[in-house]
């Protein structure tokens, strides 16, 4: 284990001694994140949140036909989220899971029947005691689009759970005080919760009421720009690293290594152990540095970490793919550039996979990008370690299958010679 | 005196193509052996074989006991490998390279650090042990690169064409440093196709051609089996052509064998002296320009000679 970690350590020493490598690894994801950043308003005066997503379709069955429901469709129709959403309205729900099913749409949210009587009860009636629930119905190939709808959804719930158990409250410290009657109480809570609901546009804005110096919450566009960046020039530190394999074989230090008391296993775990060191030196300082130069918030910290680790792994798994199939370190560089370019279109970090079609969609989960940019771009929607449990499963999945793929060719081969 | 290798039979095939032909020979503990040959012999991968980098096709070798196809791990414990090309790290200091392949060996902390001011001190880079590999002059990167095969003090320590593409000062460094090493108690298996090398370091010398070991002795020994004879070196002009001199002396009188290489004319004769002026005559004759003479005593490129018809460096 030791010498898997020297040889690793030696090698993040070395990539990050190649200025070259780092311009590379570093300087031009930044750049081409501020560029695009620029290219999107997200840099002008005042303009905060332009969206690299934009024109999610979304299907709205209002079942309800309450003030809560109409309040929900009114959110999602609103001027406000018009670049965002291009939300249709449909009366079946049957015909809008359809429409999601056939990849017309991202979702399609549907408001139940009885969603406004169960939170805020009619005069005359008393609670049911059962929950009615609002059903998100996901494209499950537009991860990151549904995951939006969602944020958004969420986002007006929550408002609407804060101001109904406000509301109870209020009842509660009224009749407590005396200020009402018991008989009372029914009417001033039912007209607490018909405030809250007519309070529902402002709600929907998804303006951040916590506290005045913080960011709106709406959807930062960099929050897609630069993971896109990172996770494109991350294959590019993987693709290299394996060309670094290579060249270290032509260059004789590779044998050298295998007549030392090290074993192969060592060495190629060592190896990989540099290249996945390297990959996640990589992103951690372009978080870092998009945190600090841009104030662009990557969401939940854990779940950040199990992210980039994933997928390093994943990336890891297609450098050391390369490295199997290249015969030489050229072969390797110019194999990796193109793969760099093609995941990165493939994966989204240049065009919104949204805007493509839905094969290209399906081909794109190849691709640690793609699942990268699903799991960033919901964290920074305010998801959670939870939330990326898929895109980080998928990511662990490809780099054991890539890892098991890479070490049979190398074994068939042998690390010394070819 | 006990070996501290032994070599049986060793073959390698690269496909279709045998570098090595059944290759057997033993090198005494504390002895300097040279595998000397042409470029191409197999020398290379003789080393690579033995020091476990390649699986024989055929035959094994025990060193210190070891064997080579089945004890790989506790052979490269007490071998040392100095490469024929550069193996270093280049963007990594001369200490920062010492540092990490000694650690591969297995030193570690204080013990390290000593050994690695000590092999400073011997490959003498110690005022530049702090500078990227990358800024040294070939001599020097020669050096760390013998340097490195040193580190854990080898029992056994293998040498192959260390000198290849350096100044002459930094080869009589390395050469004066395998004679240090060597009275420390070292063995060496040195590979050359520098005879003056062979015959200056080594207490046995293998010849190997084509894969195969033609003659194997003390350089008396080997000498020997060229008879009396001395070697006419006959330096032509640039212009000249030395093939078509050496062509026009084999089977003259006097003369046992003669090739060309390098705008040298090699001749392996009885009496130098004496086959001087008609060697000289025939390649005015012929129009060939005659630089310079070089008479020597039989020497190992005569046997070489002697052995395959060719020069060394043919």
């Amino acid at each position: 284990m030791r010498k898997i970690l020297l040889i690793g350590l030696k090698d993040v020493t070395l990539a990050f001694r190649d200025r070259a490598a780092l311009v590379l690894m570093l300087a031009a994801p930044l750049v081409l994140t501020v560029g695009l950043g620029l290219v999107t308003g997200r840099f002008a005066v005042g303009g905060s949140a332009g969206s690299a997503i934009s024109d999610i379709p979304v299907v709205v069955v209002d079942q309800d036909g309450g003030r809560l429901g109409q309040a929900l469709v009114d959110a999602l129709t609103s001027a406000e989220l018009d670049d965002l959403l291009d939300p249709a309205t449909s009366a079946d729900p049957a015909a809008a899971r359809r429409q999601v099913d056939d990849d017309q749409a991202a979702a399609a949210v549907i408001i139940p029947a009885g969603f406004t009587d169960s939170v805020i009860p009619r005069q005359g009636a008393g609670p049911d005691g059962g929950s009615v629930q609002i059903e998100l119905y996901a494209n499950p190939t537009r991860p990151t689009s549904a995951g939006v709808v969602q944020a958004i959804v969420d986002e007006f719930l929550s408002r609407v759970e804060v101001g109904r158990v406000g509301g109870q409250v209020a009842v509660t410290q009224l009749l407590t005080h005396g200020l009402i009657s018991p008989q009372e109480a029914e009417a001033a809570g039912r007209e607490l919760g018909q405030r809250q609901a007519d309070a529902g546009e402002a709600v929907i804005t998804l303006r951040r009421t916590t506290g005045a110096a913080e960011p709106p919450p709406a959807f930062d566009v960099l929050a897609y720009i630069a993971p896109g960046m990172a996770l494109m020039f991350l294959m590019y530190t993987t693709a290299n690293g394996g060309r670094a394999l290579l060249a270290e074989r032509a260059q004789g230090t590779l044998p050298r290594l295998l007549v030392s008391p090290t074993s192969t296993t060592q060495v190629l775990g060592g190896k990989v152990f540099g290249i996945f060191l390297t990959g996640v030196a990589q992103m951690t300082i372009l978080i870092g540095a998009s945190t600090l130069l841009f104030n662009l918030r990557w969401g939940d910290p854990l779940g950040v970490a199990a992210l980039v680790l994933a997928a390093v792994a994943g990336a890891t798994g297609w450098g050391l793919l390369i490295t199997a199939i290249a015969r030489s370190p050229s072969q390797a560089a110019s194999l990796g550039s193109a793969v760099m370019l093609t995941f990165g279109i493939l994966g989204g970090s240049f065009i919104s996979l949204n805007a493509l079609p839905g094969w290209i969609r399906a081909v794109s989960r190849i691709t640690p990008n793609a699942w990268g940019l699903d799991g960033f771009t919901t964290l920074a929607l305010g998801g959670t370690l939870a939330d990326v449990a898929l895109p980080v499963g998928a990511l662990l999945a490809m780099a054991a299958l890539l890892f098991g793929v890479a070490t049979v060719l190398f074994s068939r081969q042998g690390l010394a010679q070819r | 005196m006990t070996a501290i290798l032994e070599a049986q039979n060793l073959v390698k095939h690269y496909g279709d193509v045998q570098a090595v032909k059944g290759l057997s020979f033993h090198i005494a503990e504390g002895e300097i052996f040279s595998l000397l040959g042409p470029n191409g012999a197999g020398k290379s991968t003789t080393i690579a074989m033995l020091s476990t980098l390649y699986a024989p096709t055929g035959g094994d070798a025990r060193i210190a006991g070891y064997s080579i196809t089945r004890q790989p791990m506790q052979v490269r414990a007490v071998i040392g490998v100095v490469p024929q090309d550069l193996a270093l790290y280049e963007d990594l200091t001369a200490r920062e390279n010492l540092n990490f392949w000694g650690q591969m060996y297995g030193l570690s902390g204080q013990a390290l650090r000593r050994r690695i001011a000590e092999v400073l001190d011997q490959i003498g880079l110690a005022d530049k042990a702090n500078k990227p590999v990358k800024t040294f002059s070939g001599g020097m990167k020669r050096r760390v690169n013998i340097g490195v095969g040193l580190l854990h003090r080898p029992r056994l320590l293998f040498m192959d064409e260390p000198t290849v593409g350096i100044d002459p000062q930094s080869r009589r460094a390395i050469l004066d440093m395998v004679k240090d090493l060597n009275r420390q108690g070292m063995s060496v298996l040195y590979t050359t196709h520098y005879m003056e090398e062979a015959a200056e370091l080594s207490h046995r010398v293998g010849i190997i051609d084509h894969g195969r070991m033609i003659a194997l002795g003390t350089q008396p020994e080997l000498t020997r089996q060229v008879g009396q004879g001395e070697t006419l070196r006959l330096h032509v002009a640039e212009d000249g052509d030395a093939e078509k001199l050496a062509q026009a002396l084999r089977g003259a009188p006097d003369i046992k064998q003669a090739s060309a290489a390098d705008h040298t004319v090699v001749l392996n004769v009885p009496r130098a002296e004496e086959a001087l002026a008609p060697a000289v005559a025939r390649a005015n004759a012929i129009g060939v320009k005659i630089r310079s003479v070089d008479i020597q005593e039989p020497n190992l490129e005569a046997v070489f000679l002697h052995l395959t018809g060719r020069a060394l460096r043919d």
